[in-house]
Formats: C-alpha cells, sequence, structure tokens
C-alpha cells in the first residue's frame, strides 16, 4: 500500500507535467491534467496522514535497494501534515491562474512548469535521503525560475536574476554540505546519518548543523540571507507569488526543523544561535513590511517576519516549542496564499496594487474586503483566528523555557504587524473609491475577479477560518508531530529497520 | 592527489567567488559555474582513495573507487548544466532589453536616492513610480558608457 502511496503525488505530478507538455495546444486538456495530477497527490496525502497518524512512521525504496543504499521516502506527522497543505494550496492556486487573464492562458509551459514545481515541493517533504532532498530542492527551483520570469518583462529579468544567482550559491553549499557529510559519514541517508553522526569530533558535528543552517536558511529566508525575497517575490505573476509566497519559504522551513531535529544531536544544537536569528528575522521583516507601499511587497517582507516566529519556535527545541512552530507554518501557507491571492485580484480588479494609487476597494467590491479582513486578523494575530493560538503557542512554549527577550521581541513585532495590516486596510480598503483601470468583464466589475478566482481565494478563505475552529486537535497534533522529532526512535526504525 | 585536488578546489572557489563578485552578468555566470565545478570537485574527493573501478565480478582483492561520489556529481553536473543554461537565457533576455549586460542597480538603492535628490525640490510620490523608474532609469541614471568602463 504504501509502496504506491508515498511516491503517488510526486510521480502523479511529473507524468502529469509530462502529458501537459504533450498537449501543449490544448488548453481545457492541461487544465484537466494539471487539476487530475494535484487532486491525485491531495487524495495520496490525506491518506498519508490518516496512516500515520494511526501508526507512525512509514517508508518505502525507491528500486527495491534497502536504506542506506536505496533512497527512502518517508513520511511521519510533519511530513504528513505538510503535504496536505501543500496539496491544498497547490490546487487552489491552479484554480486562481486559470480565472486570471495573462500567464495561464497566454503560456502553453505554465501548466508542465507547476507541475513539476509541484512534485519538487511534495518530494523535499517526503525524502528520507539527503541527496535526494537536494534533488528535489533543484526540482523545484528550477521550475521556479521559470515561473517567476515568465513574461520576460525587464523588472521581471533584473529580480529573477538575482533569485537565480542566490538559489544558484545556496545550491552550491548544499553540494559542499552533501561532500562533508558524505566524506566524514559516508552516507547521505537522513536517519543514517543520524546514527553515525556521534562518531564525529564535537567541532565537527557543530560546523555541519551550521552549514545545514546556512543552506536551508537562504532558502527559508532568514535574517540576514533574506533581502532576495521581497525583491523578487512581487514581480512574478499573483498566482505564482502567492506558490511561492505560501510554499517555497516553507519548504525551507521544513528542511530547518527536519535537519535541526534528525540530524543535530541534542548536545550539539545551536539554539542561542538560532533565537538570535529568529529575533533579527521578525524585526527587520516587519520594519521592511512597513517602509513599503505596495500590497504585494508588503505581503512579502511579512513573509521574512513570520518565517522568525518559526525559527523562534524550532530555536526553543522543546515540544512545545516545535509543535507551534509546526502549527504556525500550517497556518502561515495557508494565510500568505490567500492575501496575496486577494492582493492578486484587488491588482485586477483595481489596475494597480499600490496603495496610494487606488482606494475604496472595501466599499467597490465588498467581497474582496471580507476576503482580506479574515486572514489579515488571523495574520496579526487577533483572536478568535488561528493566528492567534498559533502566535500565543508560540509566546507560552518561550516563556516555558524562560525565554522572557525573544518572547517580548515578538508580541511588539506582533504590534507591528497589524500596523502595516492596517495600513494595506486604510491605504486600499478604506476611503473613496479610486481605481486605476477597471477590468472588461461583468463578473470583475460586479464582484472584483472571475469566478475561478473569487471561488479559489474563497476557498482558502474558508480554509483559514476551518483552521481556527479545528484548532485544537490540529494543536494536539502538531505536538504528536513535534515528539516525533524531538524523539525519532520510530522514524529511524522504519528507515533502517 | 588529494592535496592537489583540494588545491584545485579551493583555487576554483576563489576564483568563482571573485567573478561572483563582479557587474558583468557573462563573469557572474562564469563565476557561478567555477563555483559548481569547485563544489563538485569537492564531492568526488569526498570518495577517499582512488581504486579501480567497482564493476560486480571484475573485481578481486583490489582496492575499488567508491562509486557513489560520482554518481552524485553526475547528477549535480546535470543540474548544474541545466541551470547555466536558464541562466545564459535570461542574460541574453537582459541584453535584449537594456543593451548591455550588467547587473541592475537594487530597487531599494535606486528609490532611497532618488528619495534623497527628490526631498531637495518637489517630493510627489517619488516612491510610488516603480515601474516608470525603471524604464526610465536607464536613460537618466546610468551612463552606459560610464558604467561599461568599470
Amino acid at each position: 500500500m504504501m509502496r504506491v502511496l508515498l511516491p503517488l503525488p510526486v510521480i502523479a505530478c511529473l507524468l502529469g507535467a509530462g502529458a501537459s507538455m504533450a498537449f501543449a495546444r490544448q488548453r481545457v486538456l492541461q487544465r484537466l491534467i494539471g487539476i487530475a495530477a494535484l487532486s491525485a497527490g491531495l487524495g495520496a496525502s490525506i491518506v498519508i496522514l490518516i496512516t500515520v497518524d494511526r501508526d507512525g512512521p512509514v517508508a518505502t525504496f525507491m528500486g527495491g535497494w534497502k536504506a542506506p543504499v536505496g533512497i527512502a521516502l518517508v513520511a511521519d506527522r510533519l511530513t504528513g501534515i505538510m503535504v496536505v497543505v501543500a496539496a491544498v494550496v497547490l490546487l487552489a492556486v491552479l484554480m486562481f491562474a486559470m480565472g486570471q487573464p495573462g500567464t495561464e492562458q497566454e503560456q502553453p509551459s505554465f501548466h508542465p512548469v507547476y507541475l513539476v514545481l509541484a512534485a519538487g515541493v511534495f518530494l523535499s517533504f517526503l525524502t528520507g535521503d539527503l541527496f535526494n532532498m537536494f534533488v528535489a530542492f533543484e526540482m523545484m527551483l528550477t521550475a521556479s525560475y521559470i515561473l517567476i520570469t515568465m513574461g520576460g518583462r525587464l523588472d521581471q529579468v533584473r529580480s529573477g536574476m538575482t533569485y537565480v544567482v542566490i538559489n544558484l550559491v545556496a545550491s552550491t553549499f548544499f553540494v559542499v554540505l552533501l561532500g562533508l557529510i558524505y566524506a566524514s559519514l559516508g552516507t547521505v541517508n537522513m536517519a543514517d546519518i543520524s546514527e553515525r553522526m556521534p562518531s564525529l569530533p564535537a567541532g565537527m558535528r557543530v560546523a555541519l548543523a551550521l552549514l545545514m543552517f546556512m543552506v536551508f536558511g537562504i532558502k527559508a529566508a532568514v535574517f540576514p540571507l533574506f533581502f532576495w525575497l521581497p525583491d523578487s517575490y512581487p514581480t512574478a505573476p499573483t498566482a505564482i507569488t502567492a506558490v511561492f509566497a505560501g510554499l517555497l519559504t516553507k519548504v525551507g522551513v521544513y528542511c530547518l526543523i527536519r535537519t535541526q531535529t534528525l540530524m543535530v544531536a541534542p548536545g550539539d544544537r545551536v539554539s542561542g544561535f538560532i533565537l538570535v536569528i529568529a529575533g533579527f528575522t521578525m524585526v527587520i521583516g516587519v520594519l521592511g513590511a512597513i517602509a513599503q507601499n505596495d500590497i504585494k511587497r508588503i505581503l512579502s517582507f511579512h513573509i521574512v517576519s513570520q518565517i522568525g516566529y518559526m525559527i523562534l519556535g524550532l530555536g526553543l527545541f522543546t515540544v512545545a516549542g516545535i509543535g507551534a512552530a509546526i502549527f504556525y507554518a500550517v497556518n502561515q501557507i495557508v494565510l500568505k496564499s490567500t492575501l496575496l491571492l486577494v492582493g492578486g485580484m484587488v491588482d485586477h480588479g483595481a489596475g494597480s496594487s499600490s496603495l496610494k494609487q487606488i482606494g475604496g476597494i472595501a466599499r467597490r467590491y465588498p467581497l474582496l474586503g471580507w476576503m482580506f479582513l479574515i486572514p489579515a486578523l488571523s495574520l496579526a494575530g487577533v483572536p478568535p483566528f488561528a493566528g492567534f493560538v498559533a502566535k500565543l503557542a508560540i509566546i507560552e512554549s518561550g516563556f516555558e523555557s524562560s525565554q522572557g527577550l525573544i518572547v517580548g521581541i515578538s508580541l511588539v513585532v506582533s504590534v507591528l504587524t497589524l500596523f502595516s495590516m492596517s495600513k494595506i486596510w486604510g491605504g486600499v480598503f478604506w476611503g473613496e473609491v479610486e481605481l486605476v483601470a477597471e477590468s472588461g468583464d461583468a463578473m470583475t466589475r460586479r464582484f472584483g475577479g472571475t469566478v475561478p478566482m473569487l471561488v479559489s481565494t474563497g476557498s482558502l478563505v474558508i480554509a483559514s477560518v476551518v483552521l481556527a475552529i479545528v484548532a485544537g486537535p490540529l494543536f494536539e497534533f502538531c505536538q504528536r508531530a513535534s515528539q516525533d522529532l524531538l524523539s525519532p526512535e520510530a522514524y529511524l526504525r522504519v528507515v533502517l529497520g | 592527489m588529494s592535496l592537489l585536488m583540494a588545491f584545485c578546489t579551493a583555487l576554483l572557489f576563489s576564483l568563482g567567488t571573485y567573478l561572483l563578485l563582479q557587474r558583468r552578468l557573462s563573469r557572474l555566470i562564469i563565476g557561478l559555474g567555477l563555483l559548481g565545478h569547485s563544489a563538485n570537485l569537492l564531492l568526488l574527493l569526498s570518495g577517499g582513495e582512488r581504486g579501480i573501478a567497482p564493476i560486480i565480478g571484475s573485481v578481486g582483492d583490489e582496492r575499488t573507487a567508491d562509486p557513489m561520489p560520482p554518481a552524485l556529481a553526475l547528477t549535480a553536473i546535470v543540474i548544474s548544466f541545466a541551470v547555466t543554461g536558464f541562466l545564459l537565457a535570461l542574460a541574453y533576455r537582459s541584453w535584449q532589453l537594456t543593451g548591455n549586460d550588467l547587473v541592475e542597480d537594487d530597487l531599494e538603492d535606486r528609490r532611497i536616492a532618488a528619495l534623497t535628490a527628490a526631498s531637495n525640490d518637489d517630493d510627489e510620490e517619488v516612491g510610488d513610480q516603480r515601474t516608470s523608474m525603471l524604464v526610465g532609469s536607464l536613460d537618466d541614471l546610468d551612463d552606459p558608457g560610464k558604467r561599461a568602463s568599470t
């Protein structure tokens, strides 16, 4: 059963990408293939999630070779929840893209590339082999290079260049990391690395832990390695920005959590260092957001700021802290994608996403106002939304570990987040109705977006509300996931036998 | 032999880093290529001592080479080949659009510079004209002849 299910999300997307390429001129067929492949991925990931929560981690080996020789695909609770949320967001964003005039309709290569990106995201979550994770990252990143520059405008080329170069440098460091790990331990299987790590001298262990933090820190956009993100994300087409903002940085966070817990022994963890980085990431990100004047750019800086909260949870290295970080990540993936999709609809319905050029959107398109307000309040951590539960969990776990200073910083950042959200609200949604250009079709003039855009964004808003309703059980699930991470015996047993 | 390889790796790393810091896109891409090569060399070095080809049936008691690092390096080479191809296409597009192959100024830096300049005279909506600034700046901010010489 698991032999088929674990690779299914990846394989369905890759096969879909191939088929989509073959039917490059039939857009309807491409759309059906895209939806089918991602739905298959979603179905499989839900079954994986239920199975791992009931029976503990599962693993399967590609080509039938046992680990550490063969490539292992492993799923535990953390993997399960991440794959499910990723599939939901990927599906919703694909629907949004279909309703948005522009990229999807003009570029026959959009669908294949998008599916490759999806396959890369799924594989990074599912793999149990560090080299395979490198391959998954490259799959995801190469697809993202194409998506971010799709259209070939000057600003896209400029910021795309920064994006590609910074990621290539990160990938080079990843190869260096792999080389050093293989030279010192003779394996690239993550479970095997974890078992053999104690044989190294202490200095080497900490050096490897820091190198891992740097490699994945660039992808997760932590301070001071975040500068490329607010520059490059906003120039991509909206749907693409939404999926990047929601997922790609969180893949980095997932890898940070996975590597720092599984492969770094408790004695070698650089907890203090990570907490300092977390503090700077939160503060600098939110200050950047306050300084901006464009919805997409404000939200892009918020991505950075929110990453800080997750890193803070990780840096505590307690069950409560990492559990809160996982809960936070799940919540953020949904919220960030929703907010950027709403930003895209404002752009579509009003002709601009700049705070100074437009206004009165809540009066002109009341539905858009609601769809922005709910996730924005959740992001700022206002009760009763899921964002409040997530922030509370982080803060509580911080106090438990008696890290009062960083908790204080996170509270200040939270207020500033609310401030910058109200800046968007005041600049774009309130005030006199000001539009730069009105869109042609009737649906957009009435509600602010085409039917697929409204349905996909609406369902993500509903998903964010559902997250608040099921916050209790989900939080307990995240705690269990965190327990698995901090005592990975079951994970090691299922991979190494 | 390993020592020589280690020196090569270090040399490639330093050359790659130097080229990465240049303003010309073509040099930057070559720099990234060199960085990739040095990382791959490092990966090859991680296999330890050299030996004969590890083919089942053809090997007795002799020392064999570790087949894993070359396999990993091959994968990494293929990936960096594809990405370099993409990067070249991107650089070509940049050359098509701007007529030079220099890395553009950072957008934020330009806005700050423009804000400082604007605070002296009129201050209307300077930070807001992102797109028009980007296009306009190619004419007014940059002197291509001057920049090409740097």
